[in-house]
């Protein structure tokens, strides 16, 4: 394991500041600190630690505890040094023997109403109780009980007279952690972390003085009933044992931490990895982080369970058909068995009768190494990855409008922001430590703007409110996008400056003609989108006028026929009103899985090779030609669906796929399903028998983000490293499994001549290879921590914003945006739209959070329903009903709520005995291909339970699944 | 793949360069479906232009013969 020091990590007490410097002296040194710092935090910078207890530097200072009071010459008494901000020539004295012996007493009286069971308590060693009654040097308390009766305490349940009514019981609804009020001192560290780093505001100080307690909603609520999103948080913020993790208290206090990144969604947050030997005792968000600045949510934090689950596969199978059952096997036999049957199919039907899917959950280095093996040992370019059902319009629309298919801004951009508009996300729950970041710069004035068909929780939730929700029909992004452009030019409210020195003007004329005709007008296109018109105006007047404005959005905007054009009319947003090139602006795609960017930057589409270079040019394929001694195929090749169709014509035969659940993730689980039938070899490389694994004749066990080394690159293009913190339980990390593969096939072919010994050599590789990455090395990484890429030697340091000076192609590109209706129309078998989105607590196809306690919070998908809808079907809440659509139909249990518009039904798609993509259809957007999740016409009525197809499924899942036991 | 999903699909790109303005709309579906479009699936396209494009909108059907 190669040295990585972490960097200091020092609590400093409270936040820091941007200000003038200020220069005053603390004992005796001179320290300079931005004007707003305070006197705890400048002394914390000359290295002096003041006792503390109710400060934490992730929330503001609130100075209760007044243990960490100071003198300060000049000034009366003794001020507590976290709430006194500095100022110029002030004089301050941290260890008279005045503040001494004020803090002995302070200190006195916590541990008066403190248990001191200290040697058996859970955060022993990590209590700052004990650290500061150390500190302060207390040796006696000297508070007694008077005679006959106890001393009014929190911690006895019991004392002579009785029942201590002061007493509470721990509270451990939550899987994860605890509290324990009788070890709380109601420091309000957790409500101000609540409220302030997370934003929910869950949490609240009940009562006053010595009756004061935390409480978690209102009397009746334990943890779990609460608002609570189990961020973490709090526990992150108790100096005491009260919120505990109870990994802890049942494995103890780590001994040692790696710096790594989460595995979960594309925001990426940095977490300390806290070890005991191999054993993982916690996950801790890690304060340098740059994208989570220290938070995290409940999935990162606390889900990785699933990486011990019983259900994980750590033997590699085979089986010659998929009826029958597995064999576990050798990792040799099942190579050579995997490698002759590919060549096999290659040498009876052809060069391009097989292909990869690349992992979006996988690093960077084991996506590269899996299109390589399509280019370089399949030689044919059949390589796709989930971000074709995902932002494969991204790609396309900024690549046209901008010049790359990337986020604009870094995440620290969203603190200098003035309006926000979300289109086609939710970010509280799909990207929630952005939301978090998101609401503490609305909470602070900024302005939000959100279209969505459904009242998604930032629409108004605990001290947020959107300006405007425009509750738009689904599938009318690009009518509803162009009347926000043409209200905008025909108000004249557009940047022409900008415009004039960054676009290209003819461009712009041409397109202000076409949004300024009346037929894109609000009122034109209201009866169509249903947003009202006059609440469109006054959004698309305070998006142009009201300073800083970005754009986040996500796949709602995206997943339809028309996603490319929507993501294009994004784009000509921002540049018609100049948001582009300076911080608190932009165009930011919320990335869904950890690496999808990472996946795409690596050239896991079939028409471009890393870096977004089209196969079709030479100079490129040269470059690839010569780094590998292999030549390159100069035709595009298919795509995930046009795998598939392929397979059903009987022209794709074989599919290795890595980290990825097609069948459940995909549309139209039919067609998904009659395609991996019938293909000959289909290679699954996962951690559990998933449902793709169904139709495999190959599994390949594959190694969690804890087993191995890599990076992983976030929303922001931060390319952040993933450190391996324990072997991998199957033997092998991904890339090992991968080059072997390959190697077994070049075998049959001669050459074997993969020889990668660590994933820094595959990075090496890449950044020879690709001018956006010319600049990374695993060293500078961990020098650096991250780095967001353009990274070369015009950038060494990375990119936080892109296009600053010019457009990466130039001049920014308008692009016409004419509205076409989806041909998923609505009608009289199929009367309600159904739109698709998931939850905070679940991930994606849900194989790896249904693994762990994090399904107290969603244990099955429903039906949103509108009461209206609901009410003409007579269907109550919690009823079975069925769900329809041409494709398919399935059953599952309705959820009335005014969330969604009358005619709009949604669901989640994280649970395969639902199979919400039975009911999606084979639509796509025009460009791309990328699914029409977000509109399906389907009809909602009363069933009984599971529908006959659902029943067919399981079975036929429970035969797939059988495994032969292991021959001695 | 069905003829019908890939007329759908060729003429969804059809519609978007139609909406374009300029002069060049044949070249630029030509240009996309040589891009995106796996030879299998320009072949197939092809070969339905050659039965007489059923479906296919006038557009593509020009494109094709630059594809
Ligand atoms: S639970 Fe912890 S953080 Fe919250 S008030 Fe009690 S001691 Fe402080
Ligand atoms: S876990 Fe997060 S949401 Fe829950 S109470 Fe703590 S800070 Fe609030
Ligand atoms: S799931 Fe996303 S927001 Fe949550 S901890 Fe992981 S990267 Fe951060
Ligand atoms: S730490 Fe300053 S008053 Fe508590």
């Amino acid at each position: 394991m190669k040295d990585f020091i972490i960097p200091d990590d020092r609590d400093m007490g409270t936040p820091a500041r941007e200000g003038a410097p200020v220069t005053l002296t603390i004992d005796g040194f001179d320290v300079t600190v931005p004007e707003g710092t305070s006197v705890m935090r400048a002394a914390a910078e000359a290295g002096i630690s003041v006792p503390k207890l109710c400060a934490t530097d992730s929330v503001e200072a609130f100075g209760s505890c007044r243990l960490c009071v100071v003198e300060i010459e000049g000034r009366r008494g003794t001020p507590s040094s976290c709430t006194t901000p500095v100022a110029p020539g002030m004089v301050v004295h941290t260890g008279s023997s005045k503040v001494r012996k004020i803090r002995r007493g302070v200190m006195e009286l916590y541990i008066s109403d403190h248990p001191l069971d200290c040697l058996t308590c859970s955060a022993n060693g990590d209590c700052e109780l004990q650290d500061m009654a150390g500190a302060v040097g207390l040796r006696d308390v000297r508070y007694t009980a008077p005679e006959g009766a106890p001393l009014d305490n929190h911690f006895e349940a019991r004392d002579t007279s009785g029942e201590n009514h002061r007493y509470l019981p721990k509270d451990d609804s939550n899987p994860y952690f605890t509290y324990d009020p009788s070890k709380c001192i109601v420091c309000s560290r957790c409500v101000r972390a609540c409220e302030e780093v997370q934003g929910t505001f869950a949490l609240t100080i009940e009562g006053r003085g010595f009756d004061s307690r935390v409480s978690a909603g209102n009397i009746f609520d334990d943890f779990l009933s609460s608002d609570c999103v189990s961020c973490g948080a709090c526990v992150q913020a108790c100096p005491t044992a009260t919120l505990q993790e109870k990994s802890v208290i049942e494995l103890g206090t780590p001994e040692r931490s790696v710096v790594t990144t989460c595995a979960y969604c594309g925001v990426g947050c940095s977490f300390k990895a806290e070890m005991q030997g191999d054993t993982l005792v916690r996950m801790v968000p890690w304060k340098q982080g740059k994208a989570n600045r220290g938070h995290s949510c409940v999935k990162g934090r606390f889900a990785y369970g699933y990486a011990h689950h019983q259900d994980r596969i750590l033997n590699p199978m085979i089986r010659d058909r998929i009826t029958d059952p597995w064999r576990e096997v050798s990792w040799d036999e099942a190579l050579s068995f995997a490698a002759t049957r590919l060549r096999a199919l290659q040498e009876k039907h052809g060069q391009k009768s097989i292909g990869v899917i690349t992992s979006s959950r996988c690093t960077n280095e084991e996506t590269y190494l899996v299109q390589k093996l399509t280019r370089a040992v399949f030689m044919n370019n059949n390589t796709d990855t989930c971000a074709r059902v995902c932002h494969s319009p991204t790609g396309y629309g900024l690549g046209q409008t901008f010049g790359t298919s990337a986020g604009t801004q870094d995440f620290d951009s969203v603190e200098k922001t003035d309006v926000v508009i979300v289109i086609g996300a939710n970010p509280t729950d799909g990207h929630p430590v952005f939301a978090s970041r998101l609401k503490k710069r609305l909470r602070a004035g900024a302005k939000l703007i959100v279209i969505d068909p459904r009242r998604i929780d930032l629409v108004k939730s605990a001290h947020v409110e959107a300006a405007h929700h425009l509750p738009l029909r689904p599938g009318t992004n690009v009518a509803v996008v162009t009347a926000l452009a043409h209200v905008i030019v025909t108000e004249k409210l557009y940047d022409e400056e900008f415009i004039r020195t960054r676009c290209d003007w003819d461009e712009f004329q041409a397109y202000a003609e076409f949004v300024a005709d009346p037929r894109h007008s609000p009122e034109a296109t209201e009866e169509l989108t249903r947003v009202p018109a006059a609440d469109l105006r006054e959004a698309a007047r305070l998006f142009a006028t009201g300073g800083n404005g970005a754009i986040y959005y996500g796949l709602g905007v995206t997943e339809h026929s028309q996603g490319s054009t929507t993501v294009m009319g994004i784009a000509n947003l921002a540049m018609l009103t100049g948001n582009i090139g300076r911080p608190g602006v932009g165009v930011n795609p919320l990335r869904g899985q950890n690496n999808v960017q990472g996946s795409c930057d690596m050239g896991s589409f079939p028409h471009e090779l890393p870096g977004y270079r089209h196969v079709k040019l030479p100079e490129v394929r040269k470059i690839f030609e010569d780094a590998w001694g292999v030549t390159i195929d100069p035709e595009p090749g298919l795509r995930i669906p046009n795998m598939l169709d392929a397979a059903v014509d009987g022209t794709f035969k074989g599919l290795y796929c890595q980290g990825e659940d097609i069948l459940q993730s995909d549309p139209d689980t039919k067609h998904v399903a009659a395609g991996l039938a019938a293909m000959e070899c289909v290679i699954v490389h996962d951690l559990f028998l998933n449902e793709t694994a169904n139709y495999a004749h190959v599994f390949l066990p594959g190694s969690t983000f804890l087993e191995k080394d890599g990076t992983f690159t976030n929303a922001e293009r931060r390319i952040n490293r993933v450190r391996k913190v324990m072997a991998p339980l199957n033997g092998y990390a991904d890339w090992e499994i991968t080059q072997m593969l390959a190697n077994a096939m070049l075998k049959e072919s001669g050459g074997a001549n993969w020889t990668y010994t660590h994933p820094s050599q595959i990075m090496d590789e890449i950044a020879a290879t690709t001018p956006s990455f010319a600049g990374v090395t695993y060293g500078m990484l961990d020098e650096k921590g991250s780095v967001q890429w353009p990274c070369n030697e015009d950038h060494p340091d990375g990119t936080p914003l892109m296009h600053v000076d010019e457009f990466m192609r130039g001049k920014g590109r308008f692009i016409v945006t004419e509205y076409v209706a989806t041909d998923e129309k609505t009608g009289p078998r199929f009367p309600l739209l159904l739109t698709t989105g998931r939850v905070l607590s679940q991930y994606n196809v849900g194989a790896q959070t249904r693994r762990t306690a994090n399904s107290v919070w969603h244990g099955e998908d429903v039906l949103e329903i509108h009461p209206h809808d609901a009410e003409n079907r007579g269907l109550n809440e919690g009823d079975w009903v069925k769900l329809a659509s041409r494709s398919g139909e399935t059953a599952l249990r309705a959820h009335v709520t005014e969330r969604v518009a009358p005619g709009v039904v949604y669901t989640t798609f994280h649970h395969p005995d639902t199979q919400a993509n039975v009911v999606t259809t084979d639509f796509s957007d025009w460009a791309t291909n990328c699914p029409e999740y977000k509109v399906t016409a389907v009809q909602v009525s009363a069933s009984n339970g599971p529908s006959e197809w659902q029943e067919d499924y399981a079975a036929q899942a429970e035969m797939a699944r059988r495994i032969l036991p292991a021959a001695e | 793949m069905s003829p019908e999903k890939m007329v759908h699909m060729a003429n969804q790109i059809a519609t978007f360069f139609k909406s374009q303005p300029g002069e060049d709309q044949a070249e630029r579906v030509a240009g996309h479906l040589r891009d995106f479009w796996e030879p299998r699936m320009r072949d197939q396209l092809k070969a339905h232009v050659a039965a007489g494009g059923d479906g296919l909108d006038d557009l593509v059907i020009k494109a094709a013969q630059q594809v």
